[in-house]
């Protein structure tokens, strides 16, 4: 039961966030500091859902360096995944 | 693009039933949901017993983005039918908007511009729930020593890289990067919310200072 009502209540916030904006009638116009302050929030929330799993844990320091130059300079998702998986064993493998 | 869904679908579907969540409904959650990250966080959360409630707002917290998308979506569709803008909300997912969203930026007047994203979406769609599939029938068949769980921020930092577009926007993820680390003891993952209101105060506050 709670895991029905968890994932109901995961679907409704979701789709509520991603239609937001997209509902609201052409005339609405959005305050100029919220409009502003959206610009940050992918960079934001994105790099803090990944940054406790590189700078926290030690281990994975060095692997997530080599991913995040990698993403910096190729912007290739697949690219990065393989580069950081594959520097987390080489770096494991050198201790 | 499109390879990188595969391993993080893969890790999504491992870490549901990982948790305990039974594989039909680990599916159905993907389908609904249709958001990874939130949903490897709500697994872990879930397999720790932590309340509904604090369930609902961390993935409230992590897909806080979409609304910024939506926001940012909303000048290209803000005039098609409202079935056409539903859909659209549907489909948005960090990879599709970013794909999207440059074709828009290089192409502003294409009158095509939701054929794109429906294809574009429901191609992501597809083979994100294939992946996901193909994780939940792997299960635990994984061994742990291949590490794959660290995919997960592997991903998340090839999908931030892209929005780091000027100063602004690096000083916001700089900022939100030393805050989820500062605020870590902080209790029920509120040091998420913390770091994005700190990183969006500090690009706001930073791009004001010009």
């Amino acid at each position: 039961m709670t895991l029905w009502l968890t994932l109901i209540g995961m679907a409704l916030v979701t789709f509520a966030l991603r239609a937001a904006f997209l509902v609201l009638p052409p005339g609405i116009e959005l305050p100029a500091l919220f409009r502003r302050a959206l610009r940050y929030v992918p960079a934001a929330v994105l790099t803090a859902i990944w940054a406790p799993e590189v700078l926290v844990k030690n281990e994975q320091l060095p692997a997530g360096v080599v991913a995040i130059a990698v993403a910096w300079r190729w912007r290739m998702t697949f690219a990065t995944i393989i580069a950081g998986l594959a520097a987390l064993h080489f770096f494991a493998w050198l201790k | 693009m499109l390879l990188a869904v595969i391993p993080f679908g893969i890790i999504t579907g491992v870490a549901m039933v990982a948790s305990g969540i039974p594989p039909l409904v680990a599916m159905l959650m993907s389908i609904v949901v249709f958001a990874g990250a939130s949903m490897v966080a709500s697994a872990q959360l879930l397999a720790s017993n932590t309340p509904i409630v604090l369930v609902i707002l961390t993935t409230l917290v992590i897909n806080l983005r979409f609304m910024m998308y939506s926001a940012s979506l909303r000048t290209h569709f803000a005039h098609a039918p409202l079935k056409q803008r539903l859909a659209v909300a549907y489909l948005t997912a960090d990879n599709v908007y970013a794909l999207v969203l440059n074709r828009f930026a290089e192409h502003p007047d294409d009158p095509g511009k939701f054929e794109y994203f429906l294809g574009a979406g429901l191609l992501v769609w597809a083979v994100w729930q294939g992946a996901v599939l193909a994780g939940i029938l792997i299960g635990a068949g994984v061994p742990p020593a291949w590490r794959l769980e660290f995919a997960a921020p592997l991903a998340f930092i090839a999908l931030s890289i892209p929005f780091l577009r000027d100063r602004a926007t690096v000083i916001a993820a700089l900022a939100a990067a030393v805050a989820v680390v500062a605020f870590q003891d902080v209790p029920l993952r509120l040091n998420i919310i913390l770091a994005a209101a700190t990183g969006i105060a500090a690009g706001l506050v930073f791009a004001k200072r010009k």
